[in-house]
């Protein structure tokens, strides 16, 4: 279980991110945070992940206190973020450092595979799309086969198509290893589509204002009548966050802003 | 074989001036013909006496070299490092830099003498300087977000610096090396010239003062050379660790 408990975030130049934040993720859920630029959604991230720390409030996995990265909690980052020295390999396995070579060797191939580069297992960074690139940082997140893992806006870089295979590619990934997923992101489609809750946060200072419940079966269609429907009660929450009222088509991707 | 393009133009002017002195339209004395410049390294060199000055001044260069480096990496890599180290000695070391490396000779000579610790120094002062700048704008240029990777994966320093930061900086450090290497083999000549009896720059010295341009020349012909080799000896050490940008060389 992971617990956001009342984290208020303020920075040192006195502007406060976060306000009274709660979350509660059960194990192997799959939560995006949804709301417009600036509304304090990445910080929360970096705050679960033990990258910064809250000025109030503590965050608690399976009962311990999360201070600094933790070895149950991966990251992948907005953009792939891969090391140009390494190979993909290399890169797949940068997490598994501690873990004897013959293992290590295993579970790298294992997890390229999964993300189905295998082929490119001793290519370069350089060599690869950015949908490939991405999918080789998701890769190096899951080798160390972290509890929970947590994506900052992951696929918003790229093109719609490869964007829908990365999102396809996640379920399937998450399927296999089952890790708690906190994704945050400003396409609410892809919060729909991907998540059992999504949370809605309004900015100054951030905080949450609605939880939609997607208790949808997967795999889910895409374009069907379910998500759309989702979709629109998320759209209305945003749009009602940014304090203005929703009307029926004219309900325009406020939360792209 | 697309290299041999770039002899075509040399060996044409050296054949065209050969030519010249050769049918007498020109009389070579004060710009020998390429065969005398042979001639004249094939004589230093069968005497065994141009590999006595190939062999001083490289070992100048080396001492020199090596010195410059181990200062300016130490130096360099501790600006880097800590904001406060940063701030107590760059900008002495900013202020030193501003001063012509030639202009320490005669305070040399007074502190090391004539002999081979002043000139060694003079060498060693003209290669700090672009090692020492190479490397901490290589670390202050580390991407912040590549750090951060090794954040999560929770890496000790030790780890982060050899993992993450050394990598990164490397392109940029084995630049800087190659410049200060090239500086090292200008500082060499002017330390020869401050009074040696032996090295190349003892060479060309000796053939201005004997008139000897066809040693002179035999000398610059041995620096064009020696200075060739040493620089792609430093790169070629340098490549396995840079596989990775070549791989980005060949593809762009």
């Amino acid at each position: 279980m992971l617990l956001v408990d009342n984290i208020e975030k303020i920075y040192p130049n006195g502007a406060k991110a976060l306000e009274r934040v709660n979350i509660a993720v059960r194990p192997g859920e799959i939560v995006a945070v949804v709301g417009g630029s600036g509304c304090g959604k990445s910080t929360l991230l970096r705050l679960i992940a033990g990258l910064d720390r809250p000025t109030r409030g503590k965050i608690m996995l399976d009962g311990e206190k999360i201070v600094a990265p933790h070895p149950a909690v991966g990251f992948v980052f907005q953009e792939p973020r891969l090391l140009p020295w390494l190979t993909v390999a290399q890169n797949a396995g940068f997490g598994l450092d501690g873990v004897p070579a013959p293992e290590r060797n295993e579970r790298t191939r294992e997890v390229l595979q999964r993300v189905g580069l295998a082929d490119h297992a001793k290519s370069w960074p350089r060599e690869l799309s950015g949908g490939q690139a991405q999918r080789v940082a998701i890769a190096r997140a899951l080798a160390p086969r972290p509890k929970v893992l947590l994506l900052d806006e992951p696929f918003s870089a790229l093109d719609a198509f490869t964007r829908a295979s990365l999102q396809e590619h996640l379920l399937d990934l998450w399927e296999a290893f089952r890790p708690t997923l906190v994704l945050v992101t400003h396409d609410v489609e892809e919060a729909v589509f991907l998540a059992d809750r999504v949370l809605v946060m309004r900015p100054k200072p951030g905080r949450f204002v609605a939880e939609i419940n997607i208790a949808l079966a997967r795999p889910r269609d895409r374009y069907g009548e379910a998500l759309d429907h989702a979709k629109r009660r998320v759209l209305a929450a945003l749009d009602h966050s940014l304090q203005a009222q929703p009307r029926g088509e004219e309900l325009a991707p406020a939360a792209a802003i | 074989m697309r290299f041999l393009i770039g002899f075509i133009l040399p060996v044409a002017l050296a054949l065209a001036w050969e030519a010249a002195v050769r049918f007498g339209f020109a009389q070579g004395r004060l710009m020998p013909p390429p065969s005398r410049i042979f001639a004249t390294l094939y004589d230093l060199a069968i005497t065994g006496e141009l590999f006595r000055h190939i062999a001083a001044t490289t070992a100048r260069i080396m001492a020199g070299f090596g010195l410059g480096v181990v200062a300016a990496t130490v130096l360099g890599a501790l600006a880097g490092a800590s904001k406060l180290s940063r701030d107590v000695m760059d900008p002495t070391l900013q202020g030193l830099r501003a001063v012509p490396s030639i202009a320490w000779v005669p305070l040399f000579i007074l502190w090391f003498g004539i002999f081979e610790t002043s000139k060694i120094m003079l060498i060693a002062v003209g290669c700090f300087f672009p090692v020492y700048l190479g490397i901490l704008g290589a670390i202050l240029s580390v991407d912040r977000k590549i750090v951060e990777v090794g954040r999560i994966f929770r890496l000790s320093t030790p780890a982060l610096v050899r993992r993450i930061l050394l990598p990164a900086i490397l392109p940029a450090y084995v630049v800087s090396l190659r410049t200060g290497l090239g500086l090292g083999w200008m500082f060499v000549v002017a330390a020869e010239f401050m009074g040696a009896a032996e090295g190349l720059g003892y060479l060309l010295i000796d053939g201005q003062q004997l008139g000897k341009p066809d040693q002179i020349l035999a000398s610059i012909l041995t620096f064009a050379v020696l200075g060739k080799i040493t620089d792609s000896l430093l790169a070629a050490a340098a490549a396995p660790f840079l596989t990775w940008q070549d791989a980005f060389a060949r593809r762009d």
